[in-house]
């Protein structure tokens, strides 16, 4: 099949950028995005132009590596999918596909689709952590957990941190993000101690990161590859005012 | 050169505590005298961040990633091993270290294994301390599962996501310190040399990979937690950005390559679909616990899977190895996989692949019994080929997932050059031949939380190391070597791209030194390496320029590596005319098939020291010493 792109072309974090039209040629239906992707790159460097930048690594769809708008939806259409894991059997001979680089404040553009998400490390910097050092932890099994909990916590520990759901929320909150950390450790006994600060760093510094707030569109859950639930955020804020009423 | 082990004399249950308390102390008030390099963020590089910042050392930690929670431990599904014996069923630190003895085909250093097997219960403590969320049973109490060619139930795991839980908890634990100041992170930095000053290891060159721009680091000591080299395959499980730079560029600076023959091909793959596939996506080996492996009993049977009538089904492991079945080691799988494809028994479009079958399993345990086991490894089945593993086998066929070879270390996980330390996969010490499923987590947990503390401390405490600065003539010279070679690549101005090339090698290494490796093969793969390496260097292309963001430069300085490193692969292979583990020669094989060892003539660790490119290595052998066991020819039948 033959695909058309648009692609978001920009040089530094401080260049112009802009839309650049492509054609992706003899796509096969089996190949991933990305690898349509690439054929275009060797294409481009076979004539001696710079490729599009693009980041990906594991290609399975957990490193949260990969991650750019296609046609408007982070990752592009399929659900619980990330675009690394998006076939081109989903997309039919002669579309015509935009590539965007997530937009938001807390995400500056670094070339064309990479953007800079060192805000998430700096969000978990901030308590997304149970303050244990290494080599005093008790017999695993001396906390028991009941199952349902684990998996639980497990849901919202699945996050791969891609930041889609960034990308997708009109106000640029990272609210999925940051209180899927906040509820993994929350509903675990080892994350107890610190519960109640945890919240309180983690949101202060989620907020000075230049992330909007969350106003319950969903837009976050709905794009998110791993299906990470918005009642994770629905626990953000409950934890956030127990946290303040009790401090 | 002589290679000295530095293991510790005693009973072998002793060893460690004993070395532990041989072991110099730094004084906590003179730990952030001290500057340590990491290089790599996995589950060995993260965990050795976290635990020396958490001990007082200034950490400088670097990875090639965006962040270091990406780094590609992150991807490992199936579980970790503990000795821990919470189900009753007979293990123990001693017969997880026998098992990985064995398993690893008797090429592997009994104390170090020993040590990971005592150490691997404080991994789970210390990992559920974090909040790493590990399958429970419904009464609280952690779940284990059997794994991967163990007849006990020893593996620990949370759904098919293991390695991220545990990275994650690595990650975040580093995060910690960051926010402590401990540790600095270096996100998007690739380490292109390692700086020697008076014989030590003291610092690195990297290169911005935002920025474009070379900087200069030094400490007191190196670790290099970069991983293993199975992307020179072109085709691989490992991420497309893993790659044997770091440690080739520390091999070129004298430090051993050990065993790099010793390969791991992981039986359950995904299949190769077409030819701009960029990497191979691994089915956890958690399915063989339930999965049927099979194929046609007929060459040539084009029938779906559902017209093949049971009779005419050949469950060729159940039928060759009736007590281990399905969970035959990996290297047993992948060569019975292969087996059966040359016979023309393959099955799927390209004829290169086996059906793992879950009808039974179905029947047995009911769909939402299997869901919960497997559920999001089917979704990811079907997302890659568009087939529905409830109704329809998988397709499997073996691909190369791991490097049990990789820098040689001692004991203390230093390397021949005294302050570089390795660990994790970039170090051969602890898998011999074959690794086991569910150790590689073990391992690079191991080496960061457990053994690095105590060993780089005696290191620090009993070493000397001049004052220096990035001043010092030995960084000049680095970064100008390093700025010189790139400057060569960008010259060259050919036609090629480094993906290109980079398959051409991936698809010469796994003909001729894949899953069976004989000697006109290997002869053929020596012959052919040095010229696709010349054609690398009149005609690769590579647009742009080093100074900003260049995802392609980047690329082609991997690749001019594995250009290199491939020949040391290929020799070492020729070398050892045995069979053992991974590795395959199919000159050395018992009646029945089976790889045969040859313990007169290849007991030893094989550790290559550099002597300029294109030029034959120097091979250092370190004999092994059995105290403990007995090597045996291994039998899974």
């Amino acid at each position: 099949m033959k695909i058309h792109l648009k692609v978001w072309r920009q040089a530094g974090p401080t260049a112009h950028g802009q839309f650049v039209n492509y054609t992706a040629e003899n796509v096969s239906p089996h190949m991933s995005f990305l690898e349509m992707l690439d054929v275009v790159n060797e294409g481009l460097i076979r004539k001696g132009q710079e490729a599009i930048a693009f980041d990906s690594d594991c290609r399975e769809g957990i490193c949260g590596t990969c991650g750019f708008m296609v046609s408007g939806i982070p990752h592009g259409p399929e659900p619980h999918t990330t675009v690394c894991q998006l076939h081109m059997r989903k997309f039919k001979d002669g579309d015509a596909l935009t590539l965007e680089p997530w937009r938001s404040k807390g995400f500056p553009v670094l070339r064309d689709l990479i953007v800079d998400r060192s805000a998430f490390d700096r969000i978990i910097q901030a308590g997304g952590y149970t303050s244990v050092n290494t080599g005093g932890a008790q017999d695993a099994n001396a906390i028991l957990i009941g199952r349902d909990t684990a998996e639980a916590a497990m849901d919202s520990a699945a996050c791969i941190g891609c930041g889609a759901c960034v990308a997708a929320c009109k106000n640029a909150s990272a609210a999925l993000f940051t209180s899927a950390k906040i509820t993994h450790l929350s509903l675990l006994p080892q994350g107890q101690v610190e519960r109640g600060t945890r919240v309180l760093n983690m949101v202060e510094r989620m907020d000075m990161e230049g992330f909007g707030s969350c106003s319950n569109e969903g837009e976050c859950e709905a794009v998110c590859p791993k299906g990470i639930s918005l009642r994770n955020i629905a626990t953000m804020n409950r934890e956030y005012w127990k946290a303040i009423l009790s401090s | 050169m002589t290679l000295d082990s530095k293991v510790p004399s005693g009973p072998l249950a002793e060893k460690w505590d004993s070395h532990k308390f041989a072991s110099k102390l730094v004084n906590p008030a003179n730990r952030r005298k001290h500057t340590v390099i990491i290089v790599g963020t996995g589950l060995a590089g993260a965990s050795a961040a976290s635990s020396l910042g958490e001990l007082g050392y200034n950490v400088l930690s670097f990875c090639i990633q965006d962040s270091p929670r990406r780094a590609h431990s992150i991807a490992a599904q199936g579980g970790i091993n503990a000795a821990k014996n919470y189900q009753n069923d007979g293990d123990s630190i001693y017969r997880l270290f026998y098992d990985t003895i064995k398993g690893g085909d008797y090429r592997a250093r009994e104390a170090n294994v020993y040590r990971l097997a005592q150490v691997s219960v404080n991994i789970i403590d210390q990992c559920v301390a974090q909040g790493v969320p590990f399958a429970r049973e419904y009464g609280g109490q952690l779940d284990n599962r059997s794994f991967g060619g163990a007849q006990v139930s020893r593996t620990f795991y949370a759904r098919g996501q293991t390695g991220q839980q545990l990275l994650l908890g690595a990650y975040q634990s580093m995060q910690r310190q960051v926010a402590r100041g401990q540790v600095k992170q270096f996100p998007n930095r690739e380490m292109l040399d390692l700086v020697l000053i008076n014989g030590q290891a003291r610092g690195i060159i990297v290169r911005n990979l935002v920025t474009g721009q070379l900087e200069r680091y030094v400490a007191d000591a190196v670790c290099l937690a970069t991983g293993g080299y199975g992307t020179a395959y072109y085709l691989s499980t490992n991420a497309v950005g893993s790659n044997v730079t770091a440690s080739w560029r520390a091999h070129k600076r004298g430090a051993l390559f050990a065993n790099p023959c010793f390969t791991q091909i992981h039986p359950t793959c995904i299949p190769v679909s077409g030819e701009d596939q960029s990497k191979l996506t691994l089915m956890s080996e958690s399915l063989r616990n339930d999965g049927r492996v099979w194929v046609p009993k007929n060459t040539g049977d084009k029938r779906r899977a559902a017209d093949i009538p049971e009779s005419e089904r050949d469950y060729y492991l159940e039928r060759k190895y009736p007590s281990f079945g399905n969970l035959v080691p990996r290297d047993v799988a992948s060569r019975n996989a292969k087996q059966v494809c040359d016979e023309g028994r393959g099955v799927g479009e390209t004829g290169l692949a086996v059906y793992l079958d879950f009808k039974d399993a179905i029947q047995r345990l009911g769909h939402d019994v299997v869901a919960a086991r497997y559920g999001n490894l089917f979704e990811m089945y079907e997302k890659i080929t568009g087939e529905d593993p409830y109704t329809v086998p998988m397709r499997m066929y073996p691909a190369i997932h791991y490097a049990m070879g990789g820098l040689w270390v001692d004991y203390n996980l230093m390397s021949n050059v005294p302050g570089l330390h390795v660990l994790g996969e970039a170090n051969f010490s602890d898998h011999g031949a074959n690794r086991l499923g569910a150790s590689a987590l073990m391992q690079g947990l191991a080496d960061g939380y457990f053994v690095i503390p105590y060993t780089l401390a005696h290191y620090i405490a009993g070493t000397k190391v001049e004052k220096v600065t990035t001043d010092h003539d030995a960084f000049k010279e680095a970064e100008n070597s390093v700025q010189d070679r790139i400057n060569k690549v960008l010259a060259v101005k050919g036609t090629k791209t480094p993906r290109e090339l980079h398959r051409q090698l991936g698809r010469l290494l796994w003909d001729d030194v894949g899953m069976a490796r004989n000697e006109a093969g290997l002869k053929k793969a020596l012959a052919t390496i040095p010229k696709l390496r010349e054609e690398f260097w009149q005609n690769v292309a590579v647009p742009g320029d080093a100074n900003n963001l260049n995802k392609n430069l980047e690329y082609a300085g991997r690749v001019a590596d594995y250009l290199e490193f491939a020949e040391l692969l290929a020799l070492d292979a020729l070398t050892r005319t045995e069979s053992c583990g991974g590795h395959f020669r199919e000159e050395s094989q018992t009646p029945e098939g089976e790889a045969q060892r040859d313990d007169a003539h290849f007991s030893h660790v094989s550790a290559w020291e550099f002597q300029g490119v294109g030029k034959t290595p120097t091979l250092h052998k370190e004999p092994l010493v059995f105290e403990e066991v007995h090597p045996s020819q291994r039998s899974y039948k």
